[in-house]
């Protein structure tokens, strides 16, 4: 392959469309002339070939630095913010690496890594350079416990999906996401945001989210994502009210059918779309049609993704999958016949189907497999619920019993709780299998929420 | 409320629930004359951890499980404070 077949991120980028930014809640970069600006100290050239480490403590340099590394750099790796630095070590080794971008270049001085690049703001002046190469994209696992896995794209895989939509309609869209764009799902957004010619607005974890909100507004924000449990969150904080995008996505999650509802009712002009997608599946769909799960109809080959169900969980092969997990003992990312399997364990209702949780998630009833998600969904759809929590509590007498934490709608009257609380359980029992109706019902303030957005489930 | 009085109520909740026609409640009635089955003791224990913060089938492992609501009741009795 020659260079000139080669797109990188700067391939996308041009100086004929004015007015483009990427903003975090202190700094606001203009996109437009950016080319021609460093946020590497003029030093690009030195990672020119390099496996290079991004770990920076923002976004807003990580997203600069991916855009004038990609296509000079020979790979280079995301470190989400939530990366355990016990790991770092051995994701290293794994990827190879021997550059580092990094904001804390003290931390980096006696390592084994030798070339350390400072990432800094305001930007610099520079000469804009030529793309060299096809870069390898490696991001990290979320939701495992041990060292997480590393995962090799092309950007060509990453932005399959938003090349197939095709260009994005005038004006030029400003997206946000609540998620980190050093992971899968939040870099989809930086990518379509830079492929489609408009702005961004990044998250920060340490702002309100009335703050937050509000720095959406001001920015014009018109397309936004985020897990069904970052718009729980939202929803539950009244900050809704005040802000209207076009455009409601929700991933990384299973989306049910009353987030899907209640993200209607709060924003009635908006369009509101889940999509499916993993850091190794890539995106396999979108589902506009406002209900949870998806036509059964999707399964086959379909805008050049191939889908199959096998022993109950999804299976995907396309060209926006991973190529591999790169490492010493990695593991094959698809079977033999180049299919990955997402873990996502989906039932066939009717002529759709319904995402019942994750395979790794399933928790032992007296000897019978729940998965959590099921019986959330149906909790969920008591109007008085915002967010909900199952798991599995030891008994003594079955082994186990479900048991769910539940989140009431603010201002909720505190005289009606267990009429609701009965409700939930009639509501449970009708759509239900007796051992998976909860036992006890908590109501609680709060949930955790992992940094990558999904409800936490460590107990579970 | 007492611990009995406790018991007895969760009892009859989880009766209700369950659809279970509890007979009579007395001392020497059989746990399983009442109906419930594992699942819903596995309930009526969870929901007493909860309101008494005291399961005491799990503390000691030598207590037998109760053969008569009477010995029910008294496992939560008995339970040092």
């Amino acid at each position: 392959m020659s260079p000139r077949e080669i797109f990188a991120l700067r391939d996308h980028l041009g100086a004929e469309l004015t007015g483009r930014t990427l903003s975090d809640a202190h700094d606001v970069v203009s996109l437009t002339d950016i080319l021609s600006h460093t946020v590497l100290g003029g030093r690009l050239r030195e990672l020119s070939g390099r496996a290079v480490l991004l770990k920076l403590s923002d976004q807003l340099r990580s997203g600069l630095a991916m855009i004038e590394l990609d296509g000079i750099a020979r790979r280079m790796l995301l470190c989400p913010p939530d990366l355990n630095p016990t790991h770092l070590d051995a994701l290293i080794a794994d990827a190879g690496i021997d550059a580092v971008v990094t904001d804390e270049p003290d931390r980096w001085a006696d390592t084994g890594v030798s070339l350390v690049v400072t990432a800094r703001l305001p930007l610099q002046a520079t000469v804009p350079v030529r793309t060299e190469r096809a870069t390898e994209w490696l991001m990290l696992t979320s939701g495992t416990s041990g060292v997480p896995k590393i995962v090799g794209h092309t950007l060509e895989a990453l932005t399959g999906a938003i090349v197939a939509e095709g260009p994005a309609r005038r004006p030029a869209p400003v997206w946000a996401t609540f998620y980190d764009i050093r992971r899968y799902g939040g870099l989809q957004i930086f990518l379509r945001a830079v492929l489609s010619g408009g702005s961004m607005v990044l998250s920060d974890p340490y702002e309100a989210l009335g703050d937050h909100v509000a720095r959406l507004n001001a920015r014009g924000v018109s397309h936004i994502s985020g897990t069904p449990s970052h718009w729980r969150k939202l929803l539950m904080s009244g900050s809704a009210a005040q802000f209207k995008p076009g455009y409601v996505r929700l991933s990384g999650e299973i989306a049910d059918q009353a987030v899907l509802d209640g993200l209607r009712a709060a924003f009635p002009h908006s369009s509101v779309g889940h999509a499916y997608a993993s850091t190794e599946a890539g995106v396999g769909f979108a589902v506009n049609d406002g209900l949870e799960g998806f036509p059964a109809n999707y399964l086959g080959n379909r805008n050049g993704v191939e889908m199959k169900v096998l022993d109950g969980s999804l299976r995907i092969r396309s060209t926006r999958t991973a190529h591999a997990y790169i490492g010493r003992n990695a593991a094959a990312l698809t079977d033999g016949d180049g299919f990955v399997d997402s873990g996502d364990i989906v039932e066939l209702r009717g002529d759709r189907y319904y995402f019942v949780g994750r395979r790794g998630g399933i928790i032992n009833i007296g000897g019978l497999k729940v998965h959590p998600e099921e019986i959330e969904a149906v909790i969920n759809r008591h109007p008085d619920v915002r967010m909900s929590r199952a798991k599995s509590r030891k008994s003594p007498i079955t082994g186990g019993i479900v048991v769910a934490d539940v989140i009431l709608a603010d201002g909720t009257d505190q005289a009606r709780v267990k009429e609701i609380r009965e409700q939930i359980l009639d509501q449970c029992r009708a759509q239900l299998a007796s051992h998976k109706v909860p036992a006890v019902i908590r109501f609680v303030e709060a949930l955790d929420v992992t940094p990558a957005g999904k409800l936490a489930r460590t107990d579970a | 409320m007492s611990v009995r009085s406790k018991v007895i109520e969760a009892i009859q909740q989880i009766a209700k629930e369950q659809h279970v026609t509890l007979p009579a409640i007395s001392d020497d009635l059989s746990l399983h004359e009442t109906g419930f089955d594992s699942l819903a003791f596995a309930i009526l224990v969870a929901r007493l951890e909860d309101e008494t913060g005291v399961d005491p089938f799990t503390i000691s492992e030598d207590v037998a499980f109760p053969a008569t609501v009477g010995d029910f009741v008294r496992a939560y009795e008995n339970v040092p404070a």
